[in-house]
């Protein structure tokens, strides 16, 4: 099998949390190949987020083991894990709202964290250019020196992603990018997201069905903290207890 | 009856002198007062033990005057006289008032070895008296003392003894005397250690520990084994008041703390003029008590039973006051919130200062919550009692109410989910005001119960804030278990540190201790965990 | 904009404010030493102390705007830190007095002969060197600052609940200052200090002295506030502020961050308190009461926090009140008009003084500038 021979990039094995006797994750197992796009769904409380939170460090497993790139991940907190080279968006977007855009990526800027380099920074030629690059991706070059705090919704889930981009990471976390975008939007979304799967493994968790389609990725959906189905997108909506879960009928 | 009693101990007296010490005549009161006119310490003492001896019934007046200062001499007219405590003079011998007074009185001189025979002496003597109490007070002063001298009379008057209280007394006052008494018999002496033993308290281990060293071996190693085991006891006593100075300061700590649980704890909303709310509650007691004492002195007894309503509902209105002013237009911002109530406290300070003064308010106990019993060694006052009482009734209805009534519902309904509650129909603002409203009442709730044992002065509710805040987060918030845990914990940890730590060192650990709790369980005890917490 | 951090600190606003305070400072001491007393401008020396007491607390304001301001941390402990700077600067004084005091022992001071200790406490010792006191300005709220962030970022205690356990901190550091067994005059605290330095405390040279030198420890430490906010430091500090979670997925050790900023701001405000406690003559524990921590907050509210002018305005504004009403017939009334102003600028004026006006000749501007495009034909038309 070729699972052997190519180690994946993210590997969940057995994978428990419970939170006062509710079990949010319930010995979930999960691998994502390396270059891969692999959208999540499910429906609310099937522990999309918390699998975030297991594998960017907010919150810890109480059972079984996460690997990235052959890391084990469970004993390394948020920031030693961003630094491992996983970046997160979250739900609801979060950007430094009283900063310039300009600054928000320049803090997202892969480079030394420490709180010394940050006191004895200066500006560079080549920070400028990566800065300007994102921006590009993004499109948000008008915008650079706009107060983050004064963007639209759909500009900040973009400048979120850009941030992602800018911290250059192995392993894309994306939660619920489209939420409260409009058509053309999500539709400008979903091209930004397979443009930067070209070089990069993303992982979207995502409500919307239409956008999933469009992504044409392989799926996994989960319910009461496992995966009930994985595969395409027709083979995953065509299963049947998908249907009984989700999809509804 | 009196004068039959009085005539029977006069002749016991003089039987136990006259069986008890062979040797004594009983000399005439005269020949013994005599001593006292020379103005010499020995003679004096002679005189006291001449007293002593004489079984007269006037000699315990004359020693009681003398320890008093209140015997008077004449060195040229040779008499000696007894100023009563009003200042009538009577002669010392006959008893019969003395109309003219010799002009050179002055009164009989002690030192402090005489002073320590006189209060023997009066001790034998009193050993007799026809009053109990004062029979009994009487064989502890000796059992003090332990002085051998009144061996005789405290034997004697074992012998003669009917109430039980004072026989325990005279018998353990007797076995001190045996202890430290170098020649008593051997089986005499493990007798009394065993005697001293049954008594068990400070004052036996202190008496056990004088146990001379040429006491023999077999009456010191009895000794020995009844101290230990008298510290034992001690300690498990000592333990139990502990135990229950904690119960009495955690319940004190809940009571301050459990309104905090509801607007810190259940709404989120800091409140540092919480200890001010407290604080109101006190001074609404002591108007109440005010005007009883002015208009209906006979209600004072239910003076605070009048107050607990009023004291809920006025802090209450001041509460909802202070969240539709202020605190509603700071949601969200809880940093904020805490300085603009820091604000309203120093406001509430300063207008109780002026209105009442700076000084300290007197608030009166009524009867049922003064005094106290005891149970085995320790003292129960009945106000720490109702206190405790009181949290509990108080915890519990609130529990109660969060759960059964509508309002505590809505209020659990608005605190989890507001935005789904509001779609429902409910008017969380309204909500939000009656939950601050309810804090605050309880705050003033528990301000009545703390006049009772705090003094009650504009700066009352300082004191409990920050033990508040400790005990709500130490707990966990937005539990009232937490709360109600977390309050004991913390008092009894705090007063089993105290004879340790000394209380300010004791404060101080406990301050670092939750600190480091903190560091640990940042949500406190009983953590709510999950995504709602993150909300 | 160029690009060495200490430039970037001097922008405009940085130097107007620094000539400023060179100015009113200069102008003051030289209207104290220079000017007879029958000059209508002589400054006199009660007033120099008043205002070293002022430029103190404004130091105090920075270090706190410093770290609530830009990093979110509301410490409500603050002047514990400026306390036991104080006591550092008080030990050093107390050990000058030598045998000048009531017992004229050389070694101890009166307290302990009072207490009948007999000798000084080993941690005492040094203190009648200089280079040591001041070492210990910094060191002691340095290393508590140090000790008790550690253990509170580490664990991600925030909000309200770091404000209250900094408060309980205060709290147990005043109940133990009050004991006589401490070792540092219980409840008198350290008093009655004759010089510092050589110089007699109570001169007015040294008055001047202890002004100038409470100006130019201000000066520096508005410098240092404005290097480390505008450097890329002070943008993670505002985005720990804005968006903790965020900042740590991107990568920041928060606590890191947290811990230097709040050990360097505790450093300060040791600072402020040992240049407070020669001018006002005394230190005793109740510097330690939550009340001053709290009030100090408040200085920084009013002038307007994140904005670090605003910290040294307030501190001055609301002490110049406190001092004009206190002393007057308006006494009784001075606590509601603090306890109002709490309220009145968390409601009306959140960004304070300083931020309010800031973001009038923003619009201000704005205003301008748009009016200026609207002038301006456009070419499509």
């Amino acid at each position: 099998m070729d699972t052997l021979t190519t180690p994946s990039l993210l590997y969940l094995n057995g994978v428990t949390v419970s939170f006062d006797g509710f079990r949010a994750l319930n010995n979930l197992s999960l691998a994502v190949e390396p270059g891969e796009m692999r959208a999540i769904i499910g429906p609310n409380g099937a522990g999309k987020t918390t699998m975030m939170d297991v594998i960017t460090g907010k919150t810890r497993a109480d059972d079984g083991e996460v690997f990235f790139d052959e890391q084990d991940l469970s004993r390394l907190d948020e920031a030693d894990i961003a630094d491992l080279g996983i970046g997160r968006k979250f739900q609801k977007p979060t950007v430094f709202e009283s900063h310039t855009v300009e600054d928000n990526l320049r803090l997202a800027l892969r480079c030394d964290r420490k709180a010394r380099a940050a006191l004895l920074w200066r500006e560079s030629a080549d920070e400028r250019r990566r800065i300007d690059r994102v921006l590009d991706t993004i499109r948000l070059g008008g915008l650079r020196h706009v107060l983050a705090g004064s963007l639209s919704h759909g500009q900040k889930q973009w400048l979120e992603i850009g941030m992602l981009l800018a911290q250059e990471p192995k392993l894309l976390l994306v939660d619920e990018p489209v939420a409260g975008m409009t058509d053309v939007e999500t539709q400008q979304t979903a091209e930004l997201l397979r443009h930067i799967n070209q070089d990069r493994t993303v992982v979207v968790v995502e409500h919307d069905m239409a956008f999933v389609r469009e992504l044409g990725v392989k799926v996994t959906c989960l319910h009461e903290g496992s995966v009930l189905a994985e595969g395409t997108i027709d083979q995953v909506s065509q299963n049947e207890r998908v249907i009984e879960v989700y999809l509804g009928r | 009856m009196n004068v039959l009693r009085d005539r029977l101990f006069g002749l016991l007296f003089a039987i136990a002198v006259l069986t008890g010490a062979g040797w004594v005549h009983a000399a005439g009161l005269s020949e013994a007062v005599a001593h006292f006119t020379q103005d010499d310490y020995s003679a004096t003492s002679d005189g006291i033990a001449a007293v002593n001896d004489s079984g007269d019934p006037r000699a315990v007046a004359i020693v009681e005057a003398l320890q008093d200062g209140r015997l008077l001499f004449s060195a040229a007219a040779k008499t000696v006289v007894v100023k009563d405590r009003a200042g009538a003079l009577t002669d010392a011998v006959t008893g019969m008032p003395v109309a003219t007074p010799p002009a050179d009185l002055s009164p009989v001189r002690l030192n402090n070895r005489l002073r320590r025979t006189v209060a023997a002496a009066l001790g034998s003597l009193t050993l007799m008296s026809p009053d109990s109490l004062r029979r009994y007070e009487a064989a502890q002063a000796v059992f003090k003392s332990r002085d051998a001298g009144a061996l005789e009379t405290v034997e004697a008057a074992l012998a003669k003894e009917t109430d039980g209280r004072i026989k325990q007394a005279l018998s353990e006052a007797r076995a001190a005397i045996l202890l430290v008494k170098g020649d008593a018999a051997e089986a005499a002496q493990l007798d009394a250690v065993n005697v001293i033993r049954a008594r068990g308290d400070q004052d036996a281990l202190a008496l056990l520990s004088a146990v001379p060293a040429s006491a023999p071996a077999s009456v010191k190693q009895l000794a020995d084994g009844a101290i230990a085991s008298i510290r034992r006891d001690l300690e498990v006593w000592a333990g139990v008041q502990n135990a229950w100075y904690g119960l009495s300061l955690g319940s004190v700590l809940l009571l301050a703390a459990i309104g905090l649980a509801i607007t810190f704890g259940v709404m989120g909303v800091i409140n540092m003029a919480h200890g001010e709310m407290v604080m109101l509650g006190a001074y609404v007691t002591f108007m109440v008590q005010e005007v009883i004492r002015t208009s209906y002195p006979g209600l004072f007894d239910v003076s605070l039973l009048i107050a607990v309503p009023l004291a809920f509902v006025l802090t209450g209105i001041v509460g909802i006051a202070i969240e539709r002013s202020v605190i509603r237009f700071l949601y969200g911002r809880p940093l904020e919130t805490l300085l603009a109530t820091w604000g309203i406290s120093l406001i509430l300070q300063q207008a109780v200062r002026t209105t009442f003064g700076p000084t300290n308010r007197e608030v009166g106990a009524p009867s049922w919550m003064s005094g106290a019993f005891e149970i085995g060694r320790i003292t129960i006052t009945y106000n720490r009692l109702w206190i405790i009482c009181f949290t509990l009734i108080v915890f519990f209805v609130l529990l109660a109410m969060l759960r059964f009534t509508r309002l505590g519902l809505e209020m659990r309904a608005v605190t989890q989910n507001r935005h789904m509650a509001a779609s429902m129909g409910i008017r969380t603002h309204r909500i939000d005001a009656l939950t601050f409203g309810l804090g605050s009442g309880i705050a003033g709730i528990a301000g009545v119960a703390l006049s009772q044992i705090d003094n009650v002065s504009p700066n009352l509710g300082q004191g409990y804030i920050i033990d508040s805040f400790m005990v709500v987060v130490f707990g966990g918030v937005g539990n009232l278990w937490g709360t109600l845990v977390g309050a004991f914990t913390l008092g009894i940890a705090n007063k089993f540190l105290e004879p340790f730590a000394g209380a300010v060192l004791g404060k101080i650990a406990i301050l670092v201790l939750i600190i480091l709790f903190i560091q640990k369980r940042p949500r406190g005890l009983f953590a709510l965990k999950g995504r709602a917490v993150e909300a | 904009m160029s690009n060495s951090p200490l430039i970037r600190a001097l922008d405009r606003g940085g130097i107007a404010f620094l000539v400023i305070l060179a100015i009113v400072g200069a102008a003051v001491t030289l209207a104290n030493l220079m000017l007879p007393p029958t000059s209508p401008l002589h400054v006199p020396t009660y007033l120099v102390a008043l205002l070293g007491k002022y430029v103190c607390y404004a130091l105090l304001a920075l270090s706190i705007d410093l770290i609530w301001g830009y990093c979110g941390i509301l410490s409500l402990g603050h002047g514990a830190f400026f306390a036991l700077g104080g006591y550092a600067m008080g030990m050093y004084l107390m050990r000058q007095i030598g045998t000048r005091g009531v017992y004229a022992d050389p070694i101890r001071p009166d307290f302990m002969v009072f207490l009948n200790w007999p000798e000084l406490p080993v941690y005492w010792y040094g203190f009648q060197h200089f280079p040591y006191a001041l070492l210990m300005v910094l060191l002691v709220p340095g290393l508590l600052a140090f000790v008790f962030g550690w253990f509170a970022f580490r664990s991600r205690v925030t909000g309200v609940y770091l404000s209250i356990i900094t408060q309980a901190m205060t709290f147990a550091l005043m109940l133990g200052f009050f004991r006589n067994n401490f070792g540092f005059g219980g409840n008198n605290g350290l008093t009655d200090f004759k010089d510092i330095l050589g110089f007699n405390v109570q001169a007015q040279g040294t008055r001047a002295g202890l002004f100038v030198a409470s100006c130019v420890a201000l000066g520096l430490g508005f410098l240092l506030c404005r290097t480390i906010v505008n450097s890329k430091f002070g943008l993670v500090l505002i985005a720990i502020r804005d968006a903790e979670a965020r900042a740590r997925f991107l990568g920041y050790r928060v606590e890191a961050y947290k811990l230097t900023v709040f050990t360097l701001s505790a450093c300060m405000a040791g600072v402020a308190g040992a240049l407070y406690v020669p001018q006002v003559g005394i230190i005793n524990p109740s510097e330690f009461a939550p009340a001053n921590s709290v009030e100090a907050v408040i200085w920084v509210a009013v002038g307007g926090r994140g904005t670090l002018v605003g910290a040294v305005v307030g501190a001055i504004l609301v002490n110049y009140a406190k001092t004009v009403f206190t002393t007057g017939a308006l006494a009784p009334y001075w606590l509601f008009m603090l306890g109002g102003l709490f309220v009145i600028v968390t409601l009306l004026l959140p960004r304070g003084i300083v931020g309010t006006i800031g973001d009038w000749t923003e619009r201000w501007r704005k205003r301008e500038t748009a009016a200026a495009a609207a002038a301006e034909p456009s070419p499509a038309e």
